[in-house]
C-alpha cells in the first residue's frame, strides 16, 4: 500500500460504497503519515478534512472508488476516482446546502450539502469532473507551507 | 478552562481519556450535524452532540477536536469508546440536554467557533 522514495510518498486506497464501518479510514491513514513526516498541524487539518469529505462522498453517493494521496515535500495531492451515478449539474452540487443524500445519511449527521464547498475552502487547488452514469473524479492540492505556490 | 472542569460543570461521567483532562478548552461547538462540524469548527474545539455513531469519532479525529460530550444521557457503544481511546479523544456523557449544556459552558465564558 505504501511506496516510499525520496521524492514522494504515495498511498492508495480502495473505497466501497455504503461501507460506513470503514468510512474515514483512508483519510485517517493519510493524516498519520503527514504527522509522521512533521507537516504543520493546521495544514494537516485542512488536508484531513478535505480528504474525509471526499472519501465520505464516495461512500455515500457512489458504488466504489479509488483514493490516492501523493505527498511531496512541499504539497500533498489527493485524487479520488469513483464509479457511480456521477453529477449532472456540478455548479448546483457545489452550492452550499445542495444535497441529494437520503434521510438515513442525515440521521448519521451528514447530507447537509456542505462537503464540496468545504473541500474548496480547505484546499489550494480543487478540480472536479463527472460523467452521468459513469462516475466522478476529484483532485485536490494543499501546499504544506501556505506561502509556497505550487505548479501543476 | 480545562476539560476536567467542563466535566464538573456538566455533571458528566467520563467514558475515556482520564490522562487528557488537563487539555485546555478554547472554543465549543454544539451540533448534531457532522457536515457543519467539519466546515465550521477550528482546531482544538470541544464538541457537544447527541450523535453516537462511529463517524463522530472519525470527524473528531480528522478535524482535531479536543474532546466530545454526549448530551441527553446518550451513551455510545464499546466499539466507539475503544476507537476514541485509540485516537486519544476524551469522551463524556451528561444527562443535560443540548441547550442547557451549551448554556452552562457559555455562562462560564466559553465561546463558540465564530
Ligand atoms: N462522488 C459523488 N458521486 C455522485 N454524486 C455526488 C458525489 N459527490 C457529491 N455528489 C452530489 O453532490 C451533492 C453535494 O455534495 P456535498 O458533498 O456538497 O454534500 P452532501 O454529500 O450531500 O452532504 P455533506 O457533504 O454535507 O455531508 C450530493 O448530495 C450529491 O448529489
Ligand atoms: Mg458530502
Amino acid at each position: 500500500m505504501e511506496s516510499l522514495n525520496t521524492q514522494v510518498i504515495v498511498l492508495n486506497f480502495e473505497l466501497k460504497g455504503s461501507d460506513f464501518e470503514a468510512a474515514g479510514e483512508a483519510s485517517s491513514k493519510i493524516k498519520l503519515v503527514l504527522q509522521q513526516i512533521g507537516i504543520r498541524s493546521d495544514v494537516i487539518r485542512r488536508i484531513a478534512i478535505s480528504a474525509y469529505e471526499a472519501e465520505m462522498n464516495v461512500i455515500i453517493h457512489a458504488y466504489r472508488g479509488k483514493m490516492k494521496a501523493e505527498i511531496f515535500s512541499d504539497h500533498t495531492k489527493i485524487t479520488l476516482k469513483d464509479e457511480g451515478p456521477g453529477i449532472s449539474d456540478i455548479k448546483l452540487a457545489m452550492q452550499e446546502g445542495y444535497s441529494t443524500a437520503p434521510d438515513y445519511i442525515r440521521e448519521m449527521g451528514f447530507g447537509a450539502g456542505m462537503g464540496l464547498p468545504n473541500m474548496v475552502r480547505c484546499t489550494d487547488k480543487f478540480d472536479i469532473e463527472s460523467s452521468v452514469g459513469i462516475g466522478t473524479t476529484i483532485s485536490m492540492t494543499v501546499c504544506h507551507n501556505p506561502l509556497t505556490i505550487v505548479g501543476q | 478552562m480545562k476539560l476536567e472542569e467542563v466535566g464538573r460543570i456538566l455533571e458528566a461521567d467520563l467514558l475515556c481519556g482520564e490522562d487528557l483532562l488537563l487539555r485546555e478548552v478554547v472554543t465549543v461547538c454544539g451540533s448534531d450535524l457532522l457536515s457543519d462540524v467539519l466546515a465550521f469548527t477550528i482546531q482544538e474545539t470541544l464538541l457537544l452532540t447527541a450523535l453516537i455513531n462511529m463517524q463522530v469519532i472519525r470527524t473528531a479525529d480528522l478535524s482535531d477536536l479536543i474532546g466530545i460530550v454526549f448530551v441527553n444521557g446518550k451513551r455510545p457503544g464499546t466499539d466507539l469508546i475503544a476507537m476514541a481511546q485509540q485516537k486519544r479523544i476524551p469522551l463524556f456523557v451528561t444527562r443535560l440536554p443540548m441547550y442547557e449544556a451549551c448554556g452552562r459552558l457559555y455562562q462560564y465564558g466559553l465561546k463558540g467557533c465564530i
